[in-house]
């Protein structure tokens, strides 16, 4: 609040600008509203274009605390889940692969928002990175970080219009949600989300190596693998089937803003943002309509409980089951390794099951926009 | 079952009137007497009418105003009630032409040369459309503008975007900037407001 901030009840203010033109800003209670967006990873803001709008982010030390807020917890959890598994390396070996993905998307974002729009350029711009939908007080730096760090984890807040951005910052925001959110993620979400990673690279190294696979000393069986497959197949079928409907409908192209591989990035993201339970948007899409309300949501559906319910069955079998000592043969589960393995698990996944469908947006867009093909 | 029931509703009452009512009236009560004008949209008062929020940009077309950036909330932008970003993305005809045009606007506005470049941020919508920054480099472009149609030197101008620079915090955190709406209540404090 002592940055400006609003808290008030009072109605919308109208005034008389310096110039004569009558203005009227929008006022209300925001202040005790964007602690808990932030730290709950909620992101649905007060105004229409949330943590860009002046009196909900006025400057970049709240701007730094949002960001703050928006991992707190979710990385805190992962500190507690150390804890709890009775070994706090197991905690920070899964840190550490979601560190290194983080560091990945933002160096990715940042790179990829820092070459500029060169056909801006041509119009006699200075060069630089594009500003549309940008604000001069986060400019390239607090912009691309926020949006790594909404999509990463499940919060949606934006503080510049994702729309805008380049074509393949666009893309790294979109995989970044269709892997499930697992990099850091949102309260609980993006922990259980990696887990579906961690058990699956665990079988995988146990296939690799022969050994029957296991997970903090408990056995991954059959049951495991078929509800893991399940909790990333769901979500995919989602974003990608419904996707490909509204592709290919007139309701379904009623609502873009963009033409050109741009316009299918609108739909993909929507979905994407939906089933990972994002909330943030390539806000051209209009979305408030029928066909979209109603198909959205059953992808958040989809997206949720599609992860959730196998998780749960997952928690309950491994919980009865015998817990084995680790012996020097075993493998583990707490170090460097993994990690590594556990990084590019997600890497090589999200990239399979996304790639296509990312060729056709983010990817031509952007060869596209190197040849100056204008929509 | 009805006892559990019971809890939950006890549980939800209570967790409702403290997250629905105590916590934001009690944010309220701190922010009105700690930060009465930040929580209140930072106004600036002519008398006692409002006239501008520091934090939120106006729409200057005058030519002895620093302009701010363009705006795409609400119809004639800057409405600071629908607050929008053109959410146009790079290889969009929309926004390639509108740049277009307003770079010729902003290059015979401040009569500059066809080949002079142009800031982007000066000639692109920000993402609220109420953004009240431009950058420096911005504002020394159109300082000559001002200075002739106020009838004061340039250097002058030049001072006053230098006294109104906000640096980034601690040197780091953030971007160097001009807040074009306290820019401008500056110069008309200085220099008199100008008679249309």
């Amino acid at each position: 609040m002592s940055h400006g901030v609003i808290q008030t009840f009072s109605s919308y203010v109208e005034l008389t600008t310096i110039e004569g033109v009558k203005q009227t800003l929008a006022m209300g209670p925001v202040a005790s509203q964007e602690s808990i967006k932030m730290l709950g990873t909620n992101g649905g803001g007060f105004f229409n274009v949330n943590s860009a709008h002046p009196f909900e982010n006025p400057n970049e030390l709240t701007n730094f605390i949002q960001i703050f807020s928006i991992f707190l917890i979710p990385i805190a959890l992962l500190f507690a889940y150390g804890k709890f598994a009775g070994n706090r390396r197991e905690g920070i070996a899964i840190f550490g692969a979601m560190a290194l993905l983080f560091a990945l998307t933002l160096s990715a974002t940042y790179y990829a928002e820092s070459q500029g729009n060169a056909m801006l350029t041509q119009l006699g711009v200075e060069a630089g990175p594009s500003m549309e939908g940008k604000e001069v007080r986060f400019a390239l730096g607090a912009s691309s970080l926020f949006a790594t760090v909404t999509t990463a984890a499940s919060c949606g807040a934006v503080n510049a219009m994702h729309d805008s951005f380049s074509p393949l910052a666009g893309g790294v925001l979109m995989l970044q949600m269709m892997v499930g959110e697992v990099i850091f993620g949102g309260v609980g979400a993006g922990f259980y989300g990696m887990m579906i990673y961690a058990l699956l690279s665990m079988f995988m190294i146990g296939l690799m190596v022969g050994k029957t696979p296991m997970y903090l000393g408990k056995k991954i069986e059959a049951y495991e693998i078929k509800a893991v497959i399940i909790a990333l197949l769901l979500p995919s079928a989602a974003i990608l089937g419904f996707s490909a409907i509204a592709a290919n409908c007139a309701d379904g192209l009623a609502g873009l803003n963009n033409a050109g591989p741009h316009g299918l990035g609108e739909i993909l993201y929507a979905y994407t943002s939906a089933a990972a339970n994002n909330g943030s948007a390539f806000a051209g899409l209009t979305a408030n309509t029928p066909f979209y309300d109603v198909t959205l949501a059953i992808a958040m559906f989809i997206g949720r409980f599609g992860v959730i319910i196998p998780m749960i069955a997952i928690a309950a079998s491994m919980s009865n089951k015998k817990t084995y000592a680790l012996s020097s043969g075993s493998v583990r589960s707490d170090n460097m390794t993994f990690t590594i393995f556990l990084a590019f698990t997600v890497l090589i996944l999200g990239a399979l099951t996304f790639l296509p469908a990312l060729t056709f947006t983010a990817i031509a867009e952007h060869v596209l926009m190197l040849s100056g093909k204008l929509f | 079952m009805f006892k559990e029931l019971e809890k939950s509703v006890i549980v939800f009452s209570g967790l409702a009137l403290i997250c629905g009512f105590a916590y934001p009236l009690s944010m309220y009560a701190i922010g009105e007497s700690a930060f009465a004008p930040e929580v209140k949209g930072s106004l600036v008062y002519e008398g006692k009418t409002p006239i501008a929020s520091t934090l939120i940009a106006q729409n200057f077309t005058q030519p002895q105003y620093f302009h701010p950036r363009p705006s795409a909330a609400g119809a004639d932008g800057y409405d600071g009630a629908s607050s929008s970003g053109s959410n146009l993305g790079y290889t969009s005809q929309k926004l390639h032409d509108a740049v277009k045009e307003r770079v010729e606007a902003y290059r015979s506005e401040n009569n500059l040369s066809a080949t002079q470049k142009v800031p982007m941020d000066a000639v692109t919508t920000s993402g609220s459309g109420l953004d009240p920054h431009i950058t420096v480099a911005n504002a020394t472009i159109q300082a000559k503008r001002i200075a002739a149609a106020r009838g004061v030197k340039e250097s002058k101008m030049i001072e006053a975007i230098h006294k109104n620079v906000q640096k980034p915090y601690w040197g780091i955190i953030g971007e160097e900037k001009v807040n074009v709406t306290t820019l401008n209540l500056t110069l008309d404090r200085e220099f008199g407001k100008v008679k249309i």
